[in-house]
């Protein structure tokens, strides 16, 4: 088995940034990830990156336009897309092709500027990772779908909304140490309950926010790492991605979400690993509610405990989920940030080692995408 | 922008909008709504026939919407729910006022209503909603 690493990881700050365009902070996050790497640059030898949708800044082809702007023409890129998936696609799409043979050193990259597009314009934008003709017709929005299984899933197994405000409580509470993240202040489970009803029973404090940002990472063959003398390098221990139904009326059940059961099981078989062994996951809390069904569907708990499991503050002592402050603090932007997860994961390893999970959901669930990385592949 | 007002898209949903037409795959028994070409479970191997559904069914979850995409701002707060039909299918769709006494389980049936109005020039969509029995 050949084994590859992320070498190099790079960011922008997340947040309302209408002050940069999606090609300078795409620029960005690909430099700081090269200096991160101690690379020249020119070794890169493809470009994959993530990027939901044109519909956000008119631009398409953004893949092209990323290499343009930071001299890497004429290196071969491709744009991701699998809704909010689309980076941790690109991720994964960068470590099949080092694992081909094809390539040593690929930039993964992901990048989404949301605020350039206004008010309900956005949430029609997001609403086309929905199903358009059977879902989005109606008027249902995303946080609308979320809430149609948050419903269900307080239906099915006595699930609090005070359960899903601790998700948003613990994540806020997590980012006020990192600097990248849009919201560095604490809040409490009355101001989420207090907040503006957005889909009931979702509150706005339930929600994660519209984010402008971008993130890069190199990743590197083990030869590749060898010779450019990589000190810190990070390894893909496992990867997974599957697919389901487009439409949540399709679903056997609304309170699972089966693409994530399949993507982490391809991922702890290929890495040997059980969801005991994880100290580190970065899971899609796009609303409360998912970060309750990824800690079931990833194996961390019960399929119907997850709220319990957050209340008991398992998510803290457990393992440590989220501990950069989530989509919810740091911020959506949704074609970048399967990526940022990625980084966080690495920042995690190079500070303290051992072995991280991101899990990275593409719409209401029709796409996941579950990558695990450690400190060391022989363990 | 996804194209609410496309003349095309409404007229060739409108069968299934005006009229609950989905369609059942008689190999396995599954029935449809919104319909399939191909049965996932039976593939190619399946038989797929036009059905008429019923339009009653009981309410599987539900979500009163606040913050609407384009072209619902005018309508909202508004209720959305996932219907179970009796024949078996989820179906996604709007649940008509009065809603206040909303929980999952609810038997509703399928009504003919106004669905979205395209600005003054644009086209009126119609199609189903359900409304709560009793
Ligand atoms: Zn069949």
């Amino acid at each position: 088995m050949k084994h590859v690493a992320v070498i190099g990881v790079g960011q922008t700050k997340f947040g309302e940034l209408w002050e940069r365009s999606l090609r300078s902070i795409s620029l960005e996050a690909g430099i700081r990830a090269i200096e991160d790497a101690g690379i020249e640059g020119r070794e890169i030898q493809a470009l994959y990156i993530g990027n939901m949708s044109g519909m956000f800044t008119g631009q398409e082809h953004l893949s092209a336009l990323a290499a343009d702007m930071s001299g890497l023409n004429p290196i071969p890129t491709v744009r991701c897309e699998v809704a909010c998936a689309s980076a941790a696609a690109a991720f994964r799409q960068a470590y099949l092709s080092l694992l081909s043979g094809q390539y040593d050193i690929i930039m993964a990259a992901g990048a989404e500027k949301m605020t350039d597009l206004m008010g309900s314009g956005v949430l029609t934008t997001l609403m086309g990772a929905g199903d358009q003709e059977w879902e989005g017709s109606f008027g249902v929005t995303f946080a609308g779908l979320y809430a149609l299984m948050a419903r269900r899933h307080m239906h099915e197994y006595g699930t609090t909304q005070e359960q899903m405000a601790l998700v948003s409580v613990n994540n806020h509470k997590n980012a006020v140490n990192n600097e990248y993240a849009q919201f560095r202040f604490p809040i409490s489970v009355d101001d989420v309950l207090n907040s503006p009803i957005i889909a009931s029973p979702l509150h706005l404090l339930d929600c994660s926010p519209i984010t402008d940002g971008a993130a890069a990472v190199i990743m590197a063959t083990e030869d590749a790492v060898k010779k450019l003398k990589i000190e810190n390098p990070v390894w893909i221990l496992g990867s997974g991605q599957a697919s389901g139904q487009l439409a949540l009326h399709d679903r056997e059940s609304l309170t699972k979400i089966d693409s994530t059961i399949v993507a982490a099981k391809q991922a702890y078989e290929q890495s040997n690993l059980k969801p005991d062994d994880i100290n580190y996951a970065e899971v899609h809390d796009c609303f409360s509610i998912n970060e309750i069904l990824a800690i079931e569907d990833l194996g961390f708990c019960k399929k119907g405990e997850g709220g319990k499991f957050v209340e008991d503050d398992k998510i803290n002592t457990e393992i440590k989920i989220n501990s950069t402050g989530g989509l919810k603090a740091i911020g959506h932007p949704v074609g970048a940030t399967g990526i940022r997860q990625i980084i966080d994961i690495v920042r995690n390893i190079r500070d303290r080692g051992g072995i991280g999970l991101a899990q990275n959901i593409g719409g209401s669930g029709a796409t996941c995408v579950v990558n695990i990385l450690g400190d060391n592949y022989a363990k | 922008m996804p194209n609410k007002s496309s003349i095309p898209l409404s007229w060739r949903l409108n069968k299934s909008i005006y009229r609950l037409v989905g369609n059942k795959c008689k190999r396995c028994g599954t029935f449809f709504f919104p319909s399939r070409d191909i049965c996932p479970k039976c593939r190619r191997k399946g038989d797929i026939e036009e059905v008429v559904f019923s339009g009653e069914g009981e309410v599987y979850s539900y979500t009163m919407i606040n913050v609407a995409p384009k072209g619902f701002e005018q309508q909202t707060p508004y209720l959305i729910g996932i219907i179970k039909l009796k024949e078996g299918p989820l179906i996604t769709g709007q649940i008509v006022r009065p809603n206040n006494n909303i929980e999952i389980g609810k038997k509703v049936y399928a009504v003919f209503r106004k669905l979205t109005e395209d600005s003054k020039s644009g086209i009126i969509k119609y199609g189903f909603k359900f409304k709560i029995k009793d």
